[in-house]
């Protein structure tokens, strides 16, 4: 057994390329480390292993990592859509960008994107007890962000990226959980379900325990940026919708 | 009094002597006086005087009475249906017109129920109305066909002169009833109600009480053949003019309004003598051909500073589509289009009840012939008579109307319960009189609330039907027959609507 | 080559390549794309859109038309005979290939107008090719004209768009824009003339997504004589922007203000002026709001535009890389022909990407 083994996912369809990461899973192999990637889905999908890691060099496919526990996959280059859809657990981190529906879901867990991500990120995330599902975007965050959110937690950073954030709908039939932007945001663009607040010194320590990992994987002092502005988002309520019906 | 001159009761009051407290509630709130307290505060029901408004056993603290039909059955038939053995009776001993208010409540095919409405699935997502944006404003008036830009300053500059236009929240009005025919408060709670929603009222043929001037931004004022209370002052004050041509409840005849309900504060809305009969011509005497609608429509334009939209409701008969098409050319901004089983506070019973056709068959009708002759912009149409919930708006909006307006189901909001008696103008609920006893029950503000509730609700449920169907504006359901499928109608009836059977 | 009972709603994969100096290449990179987004569709339909392929006969209307039979083909040849100069007509070459199966006659004519028609129907050589087109699509069973614009074609069938490809033989031509889609169509069969792309005069649309507007915007183009036959809701998109651009004359981004109108919480919020102006498109032209989710790739002879609906719910990536434009379901599909983008990103709801054509290439 090597301690890390390549696969050359070069003409290999999706079902080709999971069946010999499982394979290789199956196997005992804890470091898999794959190159050529082109668009290939479900890398990681449903895999359950607290102490496995495919690191990926190429774009990776939709659904990176879905219902994906306790694996740790770190991927050089862009993702598609729906990276750590339904996670369950484990750690996805991406030094690039990352498409639309980012943790659709997500129960637990932790996605670091460096840069940019799409629409409806972090949308309908869960969270009980201890696990809190974690997303960290190093840049900018499109329309309906926590859209649907009942816990975990949303990190925004805005690093090269507008200060007052451009994304719409955000918060959208919020009920529960947390959403941090470093910046701003237009009081237009928010649900009418979610409320701006000032960080307080819990916020400060969550933050800077995020940050100071999410610095180490993106090889930046990112504890730093804590020295600009941060607003928290969270639900006014958690029944949102009490009064909509006719009984 | 000869027993040919007798009638017997339509319907039976049941006061069950064990639950009665006596506390009088049920006779102080009958406005038909059918109920007594007798010297030792027993309850007596005057059965021939009940006309089953209900009013009683909603008021009654113990449910002590109830109201049913008259006991005592009748040879069954089918075909002689009590209803007509009792009007020839009543013609009988009268030699009148027979009378009746509200709508039509014979038996006819609904066609709203065999519509039915899409979803998606799979291959299209239905839409969160909760969470994502879901359009319902609407603008009444006529729209451009073209869009004339310059691009100056690196910005895009519309050249177009816009006619004008109202904007409501939603594509729902409150229908045309006139104060006379409805009390002072009712007609308040309407307008509260459609300027705190952010829609239209319509004062009816009855003129603008000045109690309501402030609400003119959110008021249709309605210029009819009586021209009742029709000053500058009148036009001016409104966010739109409609000329009432007909309705839906008696097409082709004016309207009526008995003496007995002309008092004071009519009188000089109305501006006509108090105790007369008001009563509106069938045409309007200056209308007797299509261009001098056309004439009318430019005269209220020109007094009015061609300010705002002038519209015009038609019944809808036989030939709707051929009278939309002239009424659109006529230059008029708006179709009311009121089908067969709209509302009214008085009419005769045959007219009612076997004159017109259903609003479903005349909206399609309208739409496509507005369509094939490239005029479709010209005017909004505004579908009118026997919405009943927020599913009929939206298949009529999905035939092709680009409003719903509500009388009936906005009255039972506030209390109505259907007896057909609003002629008699001895309305329990305070809705359909004068008298100052009657009208003192009904609260404006407490009327308003319930009518902005059932207009909140009625917007909730459109839109949860549109993210159903994957629409989240408005003008995507307009006109929009693909969403909608048939059960049991025959191929003549699909070809009119435009609408596929279900299973295609 | 039956046509399905019902209207098809549409998938599922689609990509774009321009040469912004009007440099040809050839079908390989565009096929190269659709390989990587394979799973996106299922076989039922693909197709291609090229500009630039007929360099030598520039100036004459193409018609790539597709029969069911013989006859329909003559009825057709008799309607082109009365109306049309034909300087041009042939079978459009195809290669045998096991995938794809009982291909429909297929050719093209290049044609202009009789000048005595033109006169007397007082007409536009556009409006008269429009015409005609909904004649031989409505009036002539069996018969349905693919594209019929100047100096490009589309090229489209049952099939895997690989597979239609390599029956077209697309890597024989060169073209300076390339579009091209793949479908996962729900009913069956699918059906030869319900590919994308859809095509009117030099305009092509493919598609990924359903138009849950489809029939108001159907009835509404049917006013303008458009007539909806090809049982795919995104014909009805082709024909809006020739309504809007060539017909109506308005600037593109308008015409994408229609077909993706801004919110009106956000008209609320713009100047008087913006304000006017988008009140005023939504009011003239609810009826072509494109509801339901889309991405969409439109092309003419002078530029490519990329868009999406205005709530985002269908991928869409651009990339760039010197003279070279891309586009793509997915950013795999651009990186499989070019690895070293200057730029990638994905498009904003509701707002279009456009890349023009640096010089006039259709001479």
């Amino acid at each position: 057994m090597v301690d890390m083994i390549t696969v050359d996912a070069l003409n290999m369809d999706s079902k080709q390329l999971n069946r010999k990461i499982k394979e290789l899973v199956s196997q005992g192999q804890k470091e898999i480390n794959i190159i050529n990637v082109l668009g290939q889905r479900f890398i990681g999908n449903g895999i359950q292993d607290n102490s496995l890691k495919i690191t990926i060099h190429g774009v990776a496919g939709n659904d990176l990592g879905m219902f994906m526990e306790g694996v740790s996959i770190e991927l050089f280059g862009n993702a598609q859509d729906g990276v750590g859809n339904t996670l369950n657990g484990g750690t996805i981190s991406v030094h690039g960008n990352a498409g639309d529906v980012v943790g659709y879901a997500a129960r637990g867990g932790k996605i670091f994107i460096e840069k940019n991500v799409g629409y409806r990120v972090g949308i309908h995330m869960k969270e009980f007890e201890n696990n809190v599902p974690v997303i960290v975007v190093g840049g900018s965050a499109g329309s309906f962000l926590g859209e649907y959110m009942a816990g975990g937690i949303l990190v925004i950073l805005n690093i090269n990226s507008p200060k007052i954030m451009k994304a719409d709908a955000i918060g959208t039939g919020m009920h529960g959980g947390k959403i941090y932007i470093r910046g701003d945001v237009d009081i237009n663009n928010i649900g009418k379900e979610v409320v701006i607040l000032d960080i307080d010194d819990n916020d400060y320590k969550i933050l800077k325990n995020i940050l100071k990992e999410f610095g180490n994987k993106f090889n930046f002092n990112a504890v730093e940026l804590l020295k600009d502005k941060f607003i928290k988002l969270k639900a006014i309520s958690h029944r949102p919708y009490g009064n909509l019906y006719a009984y | 009094m000869s027993v040919l001159d007798r009638l017997l009761p339509e319907f039976f009051v049941k006061v069950d002597k064990e639950l009665c407290i006596k506390c009088g509630q049920c006779v102080m709130n009958c406005g038909f006086s059918a109920l007594l307290q007798d010297k030792n505060k027993n309850v007596k029901p005057v059965h021939e005087k009940c006309v089953a408004c209900q009013r009683c056993m909603y008021v009654c603290p113990t449910k002590a009475i109830q109201v049913s039909k008259f006991p005592g059955t009748q040879k069954h038939n089918d075909y002689w249906k009590p209803e007509y053995i009792n009007n020839i009776k009543k013609q009988a001993n009268s030699g009148g017109i027979l009378l009746t208010a509200a709508g039509n409540d014979k038996q006819y095919p609904i066609i709203f129920d065999r519509l039915l409405l899409d979803a998606c699935q799979v291959t299209n997502p239905s839409i969160d109305p909760l969470r994502e944006p879901m359009e319902t404003i609407s603008y009444l008036g006529e729209k451009p066909v073209n869009i004339f830009i310059e691009f100056k300053d690196n910005k895009y500059i519309l050249k177009n002169n816009l006619k004008p236009n109202v904007k409501l929240n939603s594509p729902i009005i409150f229908a045309a009833m006139s104060y006379g025919a409805i009390s002072l408060n009712a007609h308040k709670a309407l307008a509260r109600a459609a300027k705190e929603c952010g829609i239209l009222m319509n004062t009816g043929e009855g003129g603008l009480h000045k109690d309501l001037y402030e609400y003119a931004d959110n008021i249709i004022v309605q210029v009819a053949s009586g021209r009742f209370g029709v000053t500058p002052e009148y036009l001016k004050r409104s966010a739109a003019i409609e000329i009432k041509i007909g309705q839906g409840a008696k097409p082709g005849i004016g309207g009526h309004l008995p003496g007995y309900k002309v008092d004071d504060e009519i009188s000089f809305t109305r501006m006509i003598p108090k105790g007369t009969d008001a009563l509106s011509p069938a045409p309007h005497h200056d209308i007797y051909s299509i261009e001098d609608l056309a004439q009318l429509i430019a005269s209220l334009k020109e007094a009015t500073d061609y300010s705002k939209p002038v519209g015009v409701k038609i019944a809808a008969v036989h030939n709707v589509a051929a009278i939309a098409s002239g009424v659109a050319r006529a230059d008029a901004d708006y179709i009311v289009i009121d089908g067969f089983r709209g509302g009214t506070g008085a009419a005769p019973k045959m007219i009612r009840d076997h004159i017109g056709i259903p609003i479903e068959l005349a909206i399609a009708a309208v739409d496509d012939r507005l369509r094939k002759e490239k005029i479709r912009n010209k005017v909004s149409i505004v579908a009118a008579g026997g919405i009943r919930h927020a599913a009929d708006m939206a298949k009529a909006l999905a035939l092709g109307a680009d409003f719903v307006t509500i009388g009936t189901a906005a009255l039972i909001a506030i209390g109505c319960t259907l007896c057909q008696k609003c002629y008699t103008g001895n309305c329990s609920w305070g809705i359909a009189t004068q008298r100052p006893d009657l009208v003192s029950r009904l609260d404006p503000d407490e009327a308003s609330k319930k009518l902005v509730n059932l207009i909140k609700g009625w917007s909730l449920e459109l839109k949860e039907i549109m993210g159903a169907l994957g629409i989240n504006a408005i003008e995507s359901l307009v006109g929009n027959r693909e969403r909608l499928r048939a059960l049991e109608l025959s191929s003549e009836t699909l070809e009119v609507l435009g609408v596929k059977p279900a299973g295609r | 080559m039956i046509p399905a009972l019902e209207h098809i709603p549409s998938g599922c994969a689609a990509a774009g390549i321009m040469n912004q100096s009007g440099v040809c290449i050839s079908g390989d990179a565009i096929l190269d794309m659709m390989s990587v987004m394979h799973s996106r569709s299922n076989g039922l339909g693909g197709g291609f859109a090229a500009y630039g392929i007929y360099p030598e006969i520039p100036n004459y209307y193409c018609l790539h038309i597709m029969f069911d039979t013989e006859s329909a083909k003559r009825e057709v040849d008799s309607l082109i005979e009365e109306n049309f100069i034909t300087e041009r007509e042939e079978k459009i070459p195809t290669r045998t290939i096991e995938e794809i199966k009982d291909p429909p006659l297929l050719w093209r004519y290049f044609v202009l107008p009789k000048p005595d028609k033109l006169i007397a129907k007082d007409m536009e050589s556009d409006d008269f090719v429009v015409k005609l087109v909904m004649l031989i699509n409505t009036r002539i069973p069996g018969s349905y004209v693919n594209s019929s614009g100047k100096n490009m074609g589309v090229f489209k069938g049952v099939g895997y768009p690989e597979d239609i490809g390599r029956f077209f033989m697309l890597e024989k031509y060169n073209a300076y824009i390339w579009t091209a889609h793949g479908r996962f169509p729900t009913n069956t069969p699918g059906w030869w003339a319900g590919a994308h792309p859809f095509s009117i005069l030099d305009w092509t649309v493919v598609h990924n997504g359903e138009i849950s507007s489809y029939g108001i915007n159907k009835r509404f183009l049917e006013t303008y004589g458009y007539k909806c036959v090809l049982l795919t809701d995104t014909e009805v998109i082709a024909y809006t922007f020739d309504l809007l651009v060539r017909k109506h004359g308005l600037p593109l981004d308008i015409a994408c203000n229609v077909v993706a109108a801004k919110f009106w919480k956000d008209i609320e919020l713009m100047s008087e002026e913006e304000k006017k102006l988008h009140t005023a498109l939504r009011m003239t032209y609810g009826n072509l709001l494109l509801n339901g989710p889309f991405a969409i790739i439109v092309a003419t002879n002078n530029y490519m535009m990329g868009l999406n609906d205005r709530i985002k719910l269908r991928p869409l990536v651009y990339g760039k890389k010197g003279d070279f434009s891309y586009l793509a379901s997915e950013e795999s599909a651009i990186r499989k022909v070019e690895s070293n983008l200057e730029d990638v990103y994905s498009l904003i709801a509701g707002e279009p990407l456009k890349v023009e054509v640096k010089k006039d290439v259709c001479a």
